[in-house]
Order: structure tokens, then sequence, then C-alpha cells
């Protein structure tokens, strides 16, 4: 009924071009159009986290912009996090050893939030890794384990940094 | 992950990863939100913005018209069934007939090739209302002249399991009674009394994912997708309503994000389903937070409560009266009732008891199970009672538990009944006082309480469940139980490889699809483990008897003498693997060995389940807490809850399950609260309805864990989850007592708080005032 635009999004490495409504809420453009339904949609308000992507590097809420908002933009959603089928990205390994989640709705955006967290802050404090999720709600856990999970993520990853340079 | 060899327990009680985490963390796992059926549909559902209204007209033909619209949904479509339906009391219509008895309540759904087309159309359709008096509260509905939200007589529903439903008493729609002894004779004498006056706000569960079904109605076969806990309720109501026999009904359950038992029952099913049967195509409808937050809900109470002791701190009476705002609909009201009646007296030794408990019908939205229903609603004001009259008598809280606690094998309900405490409580709260601290010496506004209470755990013992071993060796076990974050799968797959001999990596657990999967009654009320478990354990025993069987065959020896181990079939140093020993059961490569177990009250292998409930579940918590008096902010320091499993089948599961009830527990003693206005919920968002964030978790935090072997399910557990939620309010509740600032009403708001504090600051007493 309204007039369709053309978006042109590189989503986890790859060029797309989707047709819009100028309404389309960008996380509606990535679950239905693109058939990327990792990235959740929860209290559509901007509060609770669930619908959280990385935008030119940047943690964004996908439930608080229009797809046309982002045209030309570069996104990464959870699907894009590991390097291939078989594997987990250190902070999704950390997440899967310390039972950093439950009903996994909001753990794409725990996880997307965890990781550029540490890679602007890769040897963090618990108050740091506190403060890092505090725009992100999970109804099941009591976020403990979820600052485990991002703790032991930034040890084991500059344990590797570390490795490299040896 | 550790891998395990030898002997004892190789699977059963080691912290196994989730089964399920990887695909949930790589953003794979699917929700019903996340799926698409060929040709479906959009559907919208128009909600009524009057809480109690007759309708007098609905106009559809504009929405009809608008291009991209399929259906449009009304009450006089569905002349031809039956349309009213509810587990317990058949009250409900599937969507509107001639009234509306709750702001939010459905009047019309569109079906349209995509949501913003639906959404329109919506806007197209004319209602026209004629306003009824507004029975918004408890105390109005329960006003002799007030009109009645239902009227005829009670229609029991499908799972009532109520026995005699007696007859309608005004709004009253379910009423429970324990009575046990002479309370006016035994309180008597009584050197010390309590009384008090109690609220409890409603609340929501906010399971981050919200009602989602995807339904595709056929004449002969519906098909359902659903975020539903218990499949097989469902699937027998849809098809009660409309007309089918049971296997015509296939439900598939993907993963749910979170339940809390905001998904229990018959939900936005039977609507979704027949706004299909008007488009005749395939429909989702996922709700909006503001929609799941009418579709279900924790019940407000009013409770007012009395309890006596003699000199010496032991316990005669307690008497309690109270009402639970049940909403237009009844939904899970009945058994909310009756669970917070048997919370009222507590696990504690009684000369006389005298519960009154009423399920109330208002024009608000219907309030069905939240995680440790009744429990919650009870057992702070039970608890709260108890510290007040230990602080008259100059008892120590603590010791005034030890004193009057029951004992394992003491017989909990107040006549004798059921399960008698299988339990040790006393063990269990001074485990939880010590960890916050409770001999250490405190400053001024610092508060430590404790609080014990029992949850009737288990609803209805019957569950089913089969495993099948696949001529590769591989195992998948079939069971009902809904994965909703609380860690079934990995469980089952536990117990399973337990009893196989073999590491639960090679174990998958299916998701339920009730065309395939065995029955099981419910996912709720902590049972999953103990009941679904005990069915997994049951058939993966019968696998391990055929694979017995066949080897003590090639081996010629008895099949006592065979050890199950490292996914093969040994004797001495004979071993095979079991891939092995399949092909030699049917002689040829293929074939499989599949096996059922079953869990009923009586008989069979299973062992009794015959006495209710299933297991008494643990509500033991402590708490300390610092009041701001120029706030009136309330800081819980320290905490410590008790998670009393019988056998952890995987303790770090455990943990997480209790410490997520701790800190719904949490918010809905700290800030949790639905708020109304002339029936109309006006904070129905997640930014005026706050749920706990990380910032509000207390720096110290004890999960300890209590294994003693003493629980009806695989390897003594028993279930978990719900009891922390019950215990948690009570014990801040009275850690707040504790600093002299004592509370009746929740949530525990720094403005309640300061304004307490307050009152008590005043020279005079407010007895001596009034
Ligand atoms: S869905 Fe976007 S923040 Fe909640
Ligand atoms: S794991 Fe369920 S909301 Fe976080």
């Amino acid at each position: 009924m309204n007039q369709h635009h053309e978006v042109r999004l590189n989503v986890n490495g790859t060029e797309h071009t989707v047709s819009v409504p100028p309404r389309k809420l960008l996380v509606d453009c990535l679950r239905e159009d693109l058939r990327l339904t990792g990235t959740h949609v929860g209290c559509e308000q901007g509060v609770c986290g669930a619908c959280t992507i990385i935008m030119d590097g940047q943690n964004v809420r996908s439930c608080l912009m229009f797809a046309v908002q982002a045209d030309g933009a570069s996104i990464e959603t959870i699907e894009s996090l590991a390097s291939g089928p078989e594997d987990l990205h250190p902070v999704q390994q950390a997440f899967v050893d310390c039972h950093g989640l439950q009903c996994g709705f909001c753990t794409p955006g725990m996880v997307l939030a965890a990781k550029s967290f540490l890679e602007q802050n890769p040897s963090p404090t618990d108050d740091e890794i506190r403060e890092a999720i505090a725009g992100n709600i999970c109804r099941c856990t009591g976020y403990t384990f979820i600052v485990d999970a991002i703790r032991t993520a930034a040890e084991r990853m500059a344990g590797e940094e570390a490795g490299q340079h040896v | 992950m550790t891998v395990v060899t030898g002997t004892g327990t190789r699977e059963v009680g080691r912290s196994r990863t989730r089964l399920d985490a990887r695909e949930k963390l790589r953003g794979e796992a699917m929700f019903t939100g996340d799926m698409e059926v060929p040709g479906m549909l959009y559907g919208r559902v128009l909600r009524s913005q009057h809480p109690h209204a007759e309708i007098v007209s609905i106009n559809t033909s504009a929405a009809e018209r608008m291009p991209g619209v399929a259906a449009v949904l009304v009450g006089r479509d569905l002349l031809d069934i039956d349309p009213y339906y509810g587990h317990a009391i058949k009250d409900r219509p599937i969507i509107a007939i001639e009234r509306v008895r709750f702001s939010g309540e459905p009047v019309a759904a569109v079906a349209a090739e995509d949501e913003a087309t639906a959404e329109a159309a919506l806007a197209a359709i004319e209602v026209v209302y004629e306003e009824l008096p507004l029975v918004d509260t408890i105390d109005k509905a329960l006003d002799p002249a007030a009109p009645l939200l239902h009227e005829g007589p009670i229609r029991p529903g499908l799972f009532h399991g109520l026995g005699n439903l007696g007859e309608r008493d005004g709004n009253i729609g379910y009423r429970y009674r324990l009575d046990s002894g002479d309370v006016a004779g035994e309180s008597a004498g009584a050197a010390f009394v309590t009384e008090g006056e109690y609220l409890f706000p409603a609340v929501y569960q906010y399971a981050m994912e919200t009602h989602s079904v995807i339904a595709d109605w056929k004449p002969n076969e519906i098909a359902i997708w659903a975020s539903c806990q218990h499949p097989f309720l469902v699937q027998a109501e849809i098809a009660d309503l409309f007309g089918l026999p049971i296997g015509a009904v296939r439900i598939q359950v993907p993963y749910l994000g979170g339940g809390f038992g905001s998904k229990s029952y018959t939900k936005m099913e039977p609507l979704t389903v027949a706004l299909s049967r008007k488009a005749r195509a395939p429909v989702k409808i996922v709700n909006r937070v503001d929609e799941s937050m009418v579709t279900s809900r924790r019940h407000g109470m009013r409770c007012w409560m009395r309890t006596t002791a003699d000199a010496d701190g032991t316990l005669l009476t307690r008497e309690s009266r109270f009402w639970l705002d049940t909403g237009a609909y009844m939904d899970n009201g009945p058994r909310v009732t009756a669970t917070a009646a048997d919370s009222a007296p507590g696990p504690y030794r009684w000369r006389a008891v005298h519960i009154d408990a009423m399920c109330v019908y208002c024009n608000t939205a219907p309030s069905g199970s939240y995680r440790a229903f009744g429990a919650t609603h009870l057992q702070w004001v039970a608890e709260s009672q108890l510290d007040e009259l230990a602080r008259k008598a100059g008892i120590d809280p603590l010791e005034m538990r030890r004193r009057n606690l029951l004992r394992p094998g003491e017989p909990v309900r107040p006549d004798g009944s059921g399960k008698p405490l299988d339990a040790d409580l006393i063990g269990d709260v001074e485990r939880a006082a010590a960890a916050v601290g409770w001999d250490e010496p405190k400053g001024p506004l610092v508060g430590r309480g404790v609080s014990v209470g029992l949850l009737a755990a288990g609803a209805h013992p019957v569950s089913r469940a089969s495993v099948r071993m696949r001529a590769d060796g591989s195992v998948e076990v079939s069971v009902g139980t809904t994965e909703m974050g609380q860690g079934p799968r990995t469980v089952m797959a536990q117990i399973a490889a337990e009893e196989l001999g073999c590491s639960s990596d090679r174990v998958r657990v299916l998701g339920a699809d009730t065309r395939f999967t065995p029955y099981d009654r419910s996912t709720g009320a902590s049972r999953s483990t103990t009941l679904a478990g005990k069915a997994v354990q049951n058939a993966a025993a019968a696998v391990a008897a055929k694979l017995r069987e066949t080897a003590c065959e090639v081996w010629d020896v008895a099949s006592e003498l065979i050890e199950l181990r490292d996914g093969k079939a040994a004797y001495g140093d004979l071993e095979m693997e079991f891939s092995e020993v399949i092909a030699k059961r049917f002689g040829f490569t293929g074939g499989e060995i599949i096996e059922g177990g079953e869990v009923r009250p009586m008989g069979g292998d299973t062992g009794s389940y015959a006495e209710g409930p299933v297991f008494w579940e643990v509500c033991v918590a402590a708490v300390e807490v610092e009041v701001d008096p120029e706030l009136g902010k309330v800081n819980v320091t320290r905490t410590a809850t008790v998670a009393d499993v019988g056998r952890a089948i995987n303790p770090l599961l455990v943990e997480r399950q209790d410490e997520g009830a701790f800190m719904q527990g949490y918010g809905n003693a700290m800030f949790e609260e639905m708020v109304y206005r002339d029936g109309e919920l006006i904070n129905d968002n997640l930014l005026e309805y706050r749920v706990p964030r990380i910032q509000d978790l207390p720096r110290q935090m004890t999960s300890i864990v209590v294994e003693n072997e003493d629980g009806p399910g695989p390897h003594g557990a028993k279930g978990c989850g719900e009891g922390a939620l019950a215990a948690v309010p009570a014990a801040i509740v009275n850690a707040l007592g504790d600093a002299g600032v004592p509370i009746t009403q929740l949530p525990l708001t720094p403005e309640r708080v300061w304004r307490r504090l307050q009152d008590l600051s005043e020279p005079q007493s407010t007895e001596e005032l009034t």
C-alpha cells in the first residue's frame, strides 16, 4: 500500500538490496526479508536489547530504526559471529561453558553486546562487564552466569592474543 | 566437557553443558515467531478498550474490502460450534460474543497478507459499545449489588480436577476451604496474637518471547505451532472446540523464549485456529508485549490473616480469608486458589486451622499461572505473621521456626491428608540463615529475615516417553516436556544416557510434536525432571534390557552379568558396540530398539504417585537488607536460597534455575506491579513495567543445593526452580520487619517504605491516634 524503497545493506559480509515500505523496522527487514531470525524482537521499545545488532561497528537496537535509515550500512548479526558451521566465537563458547543462557531469547543480543564491548575493553573488571550489559534484559537468569561467561571469554581471548605473540 | 568413565553415576550429577546451547548461541534456534509456513497469512487482533460493555454492533465490511485482507473474524462466525473453553471452567469465548469483560479482550481479528495490512484493517472495523457498570476490583466484585460477570450453571472444563464445583456465588467463581480443629477454642488462651490485612498486586510473568501461534485449519486436521507449555492439554481443548478427535490436532512446540506459567494451558491458540478456519489458510499471530500482558498474569490478592501462639512460642491457630482477582475468565484461577490455600498454614504444626480462599471475577485481564503461584501469594503474609509473633514473644525467628517446623514424615495438610513432609526444612533454613550471617552483629536499619514454605508440586503424575536406539547406536528421547529455558532436553539426555551406559553426547532430545511424541501432562509445577524424567528413565531402562537380552544370547551368559558402559555391552573382557548388538539382534544391518516408559498415579513399574502432591517443593530463603531512611530505598545486601532437589541431575542447571527464581522473587517483592486505572492496564510496556536488571543484583547471592535423595523422581530427584520465587519476597519482608519497618503491602517501593518510616517515627503510634 505504501510506496516501497530500495535499501542496500551489507549484512554479515554479503550485499543485499531489499525493497521495503518506509515504516518497516530494521529488525523486521532482517528477520522477514533476509530470514535472519537470530535477531529477536522483544519489547519493540529499545528497552530490552533482544534486537541488538552491530551496525558500522556500533551496538544498535534494530527495533528503534527503520530499514530505510540503514541504507548503505554494514551490519553484523548473531549469525555471522562464528567463522564456520561447526564453530563458535570465543564469546559464544564461553556462554556454552558457563551456562550463560537459559531460554536463549535474550542471548543473541547479550552475545553481540559482549562481543563489541570486549573489542573495546579486552580486560574488563566485573563492574565494567555489568555496566556493558546493563541495557540488556534477561528474564530467565540472575545475570551472574552471563557475567561469568563474558569474563571467561575475555580471559580466553587475552590468552590467545598472548599465545600469538610468543 | 569432562569425559567420565568408571562406576557410580556417569551422567547423573554432572553439570553437562546445555544440549541446546550451540543452536541458541548461533541464532539458529527456532522460536514460533521465527517460523513461516507456505501460504501463511498474518493475523492481528482488535481488542476492546472498554473493560465492561455490551457490543451493540460490529461493522467489518470496510475492513473486508481492503486489498490484501483475507478474513475478518467476529463472534458471530462461531455460531456453528460451542465456542467456550477453559481447562478448569468453560467460561471464555474464543472471541467476544455480545459482551466484553476486560480491556484488551479480542473483539475482532483480521488475517491479511502482511502485518501492516492486517493492522490497517483493524482501524477500519467499527464497533459500537454500550458501557456496563465497572467491576474492576475485588471489593466491587464482592458487593452484593454488583453485576454478575458470569451467569448460569458453572461448566466444568476438560481438566478441572476440582471435585464438585458447587453453585455460583455472586462473582466468586471458585472457593476452597481448609478446616481442621476448633480455632475459637484453641486460640482462646493464646499468649500472643497477630492479625492483619495484606495486599499483593497483580504482576506479569514477562517471558521475553510473547505468545506466538501459527495455526492451519483443515476440515480433517488442525496443525498448530505454538509457544505453549502444555501441548497435550491444548490439543485436547482445540479438538473439543472444533469437533475433531484428539489425534487430528497436531501441535508442534519449537523453543520457548521463557514461559514461567504465562504459556501454560490454552492461550492464543483457539483464536488463531478460528481465524485460520475463516480465512481457509494458515495464520500467524504474534502478540505485542501489551497484548501478552492482557493474556496472562499473576492474580492480585487481598488477604486477612490471624495467627496465635502460646507463651513459649508454640503455634496454636491460624485463620485466613483471602480473595484472588482472577480477571474476566477463570483460566487457572481455581488451581492457584487451592495452592494458595495449601500454602497458607505453612509447614508448621497447628492445633487448628481455618482457611477460606476465594477466586473472584473482575473486569480485568485474566490471571493464570505464574511460577510458584499460590505460594508466592501467601508465604510472605504467613511468614511475616510468624516473625511478628516471634518478636512479641522475644524469640529469635530462627528459633521460632525450629520449635514449630514440621519434621520429615509429619503430615503437611492440617487434616492429615496427602503426602507427608519429604524434606528437612530445619536443616534448609539453618543453612540459608548462616549464609547471610544470621548471628553477626548488625547496625541500625539493617535487618535479616528467613522464610520457609512449601509448594504443592508435580501437578498430575501422568507422563509418557519413548527412547529409541537406532542401528548406529545413536539415541533419541521423545518426551512432551517443553524446553523454555529450564534445561529439560539436557537433563533428559543425561537420565537416558545413565540408564543406557553411554555419553549424553549421543542422545538427542526432541521437542514435542503431538503427532509422534508420547503424552506428557504439562510442563509446569516443577514436574518435568521428576515425572517426565522418570518416564524417560523407565523407557531407557527398557531399551537397556533389550540390549542385555541380545548380548546374553550372543555370549550365552546371564543378563545380570552384562554391563552397559561407554556405549558398549560388556562381559568381562568381551565387548560389543551398541550398533553391533542391534545388528546381532536383527541378524542384519538395520533395525532399532524403541521402548516406552510411563508414570501414572498408581501401579505399574513406576512406584506410587497416588498420594498428592507428587512432592512438596521447598521454598526457603534468607535475606539481609539495609534501609536508606532518607529515600526509603531497601538495599538487599545478602541473599541465600535453597534448592532442595533430592538429587541434582545437573547441578549447574539447578543453580541457574534457583538463581532465576530468586531474581523474579526479587522483582515481585521490590517493584513489579501492574497498575490499573478504571479497569485499564496503564503500564503495559517494558518501560513502565520494570523487571530486574543487572544493576539490581545483590552483591552476594548464594544458592544452596541440598541433595538428600528424598525425591520421587529418577535417582531420588525432585523438582526445583519455583521455591525461591515464593521464599524471597517473604524473606525480604521479614528482613525489613527485623530492621524495624514491618510492611503489609507489596511491592516495597521507596515511597511505600519511606511513608511507613514516617508513620513509625511519629511521636505517637497510629493506634493511639485512631
Ligand atoms: S526489542 Fe529492541 S530493545 Fe527490545
Ligand atoms: S535466557 Fe531467557 S531471557 Fe535470557
